[in-house]
């Protein structure tokens, strides 16, 4: 049974492929949308402090911190428009291995974050941006974006089986941008009132965002937070993994 | 050997609804048992559980020799399912549901493929080319989910609502499939809203009313239930109906009329007494009678008899 595991998990995920065969523009647009946000926070709203090298140094790691918690959504909308559709109990009544349909949407959910990531280094590169560090630290820093998104993935999943409809998604929408915004991504804590700035602290996406500056040896990073950014995401995931592997086993129930 | 589905007891309750009210239902291998009952009976949940998509508040659910709670995987392994809903990929062409489908029934990938093609071209398919299964008809998309669930050859086929949307011809393909299929040794469970289909197909009829078995037979032990033969006549003359009830050496309250048709319709569990008596009477009275025949009841009014009085407690009728 489980040796046919990673078979049903690989069928799952050619499937989200045959997907995005038949669907490109959506794709595209998840891939563009991040860049709008770099473009939008580094010229438009950013603009009032002068975009120099030094901002980009500070906004960049924050957007791709923030791009890998905003995937939230996209997780959640397939997962309930998934749900959504009787194809979900075809494959329940099918003797294929508990969870495929999960690692499949997680497999390629990651895929597209990661090649999000790609897309989204390419243009702060042509914008002028640089790391740093050695390139050891620079897929490091790579990874810890990628944990974070994997611990939002399953955050997700969950949500969504929670919820139910796709409708009921907007309101978790809605909630996920004071979480994206509640961080150091765009601005330093220091420049907050203290409760603020202590709640912006604790979130795991300034934890990321904080290690990812480091490792990309951005000017007057913070140093030490990288254990942080690894113990952040795998405590979610402790938590959000398993139950969302309970709940899709008992849907319907 | 084991019948191929027990259900004991089942219970299945949403909120207040009772859907499964301790259903006891078995199925012989290799028979075809059909499930009929009005909206809401309780037929798609009965199929949900048996499928093991549905767990059952309480009772005994075997499909195979296996517990469908317990070992549903061992179920899964010997069942298909053709659900009320369509269960397809719909962003997906037909082929590639099915290839998929075969993976995740791991008959590998070649076999896959072959399998595919051949539900393909059985169902008139083949043509589809990479057609997303959005774009199909109400009809082309349920023959590939019938197509879907025959991937495996099941042991045990559940079929819920079949042919509900097809044309004619679609239906008779249905039946056809139906017919091989148990020509090979497969169960099949079909719930049906016609009731042609059951009488056509299964070799057994359940009723399902309010989640309660209200009967379970063959066509002919089901339409006996019904007041056995009945006697049809037609009058010339439409504005004589009430007097001919009146004349009939019968109970009024046995007689229906049909007054569009010009139609007494009744009981004749004594055949040819009936039928002389029917004659002589109408005859006496001068009442001219177009047509008159001695026929087997309907299913649809065995239906209808048995699901129709909504104050009656359903008592089981066995038969
Ligand atoms: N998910 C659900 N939530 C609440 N009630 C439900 C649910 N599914 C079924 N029911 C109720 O259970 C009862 C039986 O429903 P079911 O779908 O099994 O009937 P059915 O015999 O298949 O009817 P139909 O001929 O209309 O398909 C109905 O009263 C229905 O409203
Ligand atoms: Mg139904």
């Amino acid at each position: 049974m489980t040796s046919y595991a990673l078979n049903d998990s690989w069928t799952m995920t050619r499937r989200e492929l045959a997907h995005w065969a038949r669907q490109p523009a959506q794709v595209l647009v998840a891939l563009v949308f991040p860049v709008m946000l770099l473009l939008m926070f580094g010229y438009l709203i950013g603009g009032g402090r002068g975009v120099d090298g030094e901002y980009l140094d500070f906004l960049v790691p924050g957007m791709f911190a923030l791009t890998m918690v905003f995937g939230l959504e996209g997780t959640m909308l397939a997962v309930t428009q998934d749900l959504d559709k009787g194809v979900i109990d075809r494959f329940r009544s099918m003797p294929m291995a508990d969870g495929a349909v999960l690692v499949g949407r997680s497999a390629a959910d990651m895929l597209q974050s990661a090649l999000g990531l790609a897309v989204l280094t390419a243009v702060a590169y042509v914008l002028g941006w640089r790391a740093h560090g050695t390139f050891g630290a620079f897929l490091g820093a790579l990874g810890l974006l990628l944990l974070l998104r994997f611990a939002m993935l399953w955050i997700g999943i969950l949500l969504a089986l929670v919820a139910g409809k796709p409708e009921m998604v907007q309101a978790v929408q809605i909630l996920v941008w004071p979480v994206g915004f509640l961080s150091n991504a765009l601005a330093a804590p220091q420049s907050m009132p203290d409760w603020l700035g202590t709640v912006v602290e604790w979130n795991p996406l300034s934890q990321t965002a904080t290690a990812v500056r480091d490792l990309f040896g951005a000017p007057g990073a913070e140093t030490g937070h990288v254990w942080a950014a690894v113990a952040w995401p795998l405590a979610l995931l402790a938590v959000f993994f398993p139950l969302a592997v309970r709940k899709f086993g008992a849907l319907d129930e | 050997m084991t019948d191929a589905i027990v259900v004991e007891g089942v219970r299945k309750r949403y909120g207040d609804t009772h859907a499964l009210d301790g259903l006891d239902l078995r199925v012989g291998r290799g028979t075809v048992h059909a499930l009929l009952g009005p909206n809401g009976a309780g037929k798609t949940t009965l199929v949900r559980i048996l499928s093991t998509l549905l767990r059952p508040d309480g009772g005994l659910v075997e499909v195979a020799g296996h517990d469908a709670v317990t070992r549903a995987r061992e179920v899964r392994r010997r069942i298909g399912l053709l659900g009320q809903h369509a269960a397809l990929d719909e962003e997906l062409g037909g082929r590639q549901n099915l290839e998929m489908f075969g993976r995740l029934y791991h008959l590998g990938a070649r076999h896959a493929r072959v399998r595919a093609g051949e539900l393909l071209e059985r169902f008139g398919l083949a043509d589809t080319g990479r057609k997303a299964v959005k774009r199909y008809s109400g009809g082309m998309r349920r023959r590939l989910d019938l197509a879907a669930s025959l991937l495996t050859d099941p042991e045990v086929l559940f079929l819920d609502e079949p042919t509900t949307g097809l044309d004619p011809r679609g239906r008779a393909e249905v039946w056809a499939a139906v017919r091989s299929l148990v020509g090979g040794g497969t169960t099949v469970l079909l719930t049906t809203q016609y009731l042609e289909e059951a009488d056509q197909l299964a070799d057994r009829i359940a009723v399902l009313d309010r989640g309660r078995l209200v009967a379970d037979g063959t066509a002919d032990e089901l339409k006996a239930l019904a007041g056995g033969d009945r006697i049809d006549v037609v009058l010339r003359d439409g504005g004589q109906l009430g007097a001919a009830v009146a004349l009939l050496p019968l109970a009024p309250a046995e007689v229906s009329v049909d007054v569009d048709r010009r139609l007494l319709s009744a009981p004749a569990a004594g055949r040819m007494k009936v039928l002389t008596g029917v004659l002589r009477a109408l005859e006496d009275a001068g009442v001219e009678a177009e047509d008159v025949a001695l026929r087997r009841p309907t299913l649809d009014e065995v239906f209808l008899h048995l699901t129709d009085d909504p104050a009656a407690t359903p008592a089981k009728e066995t038969v």
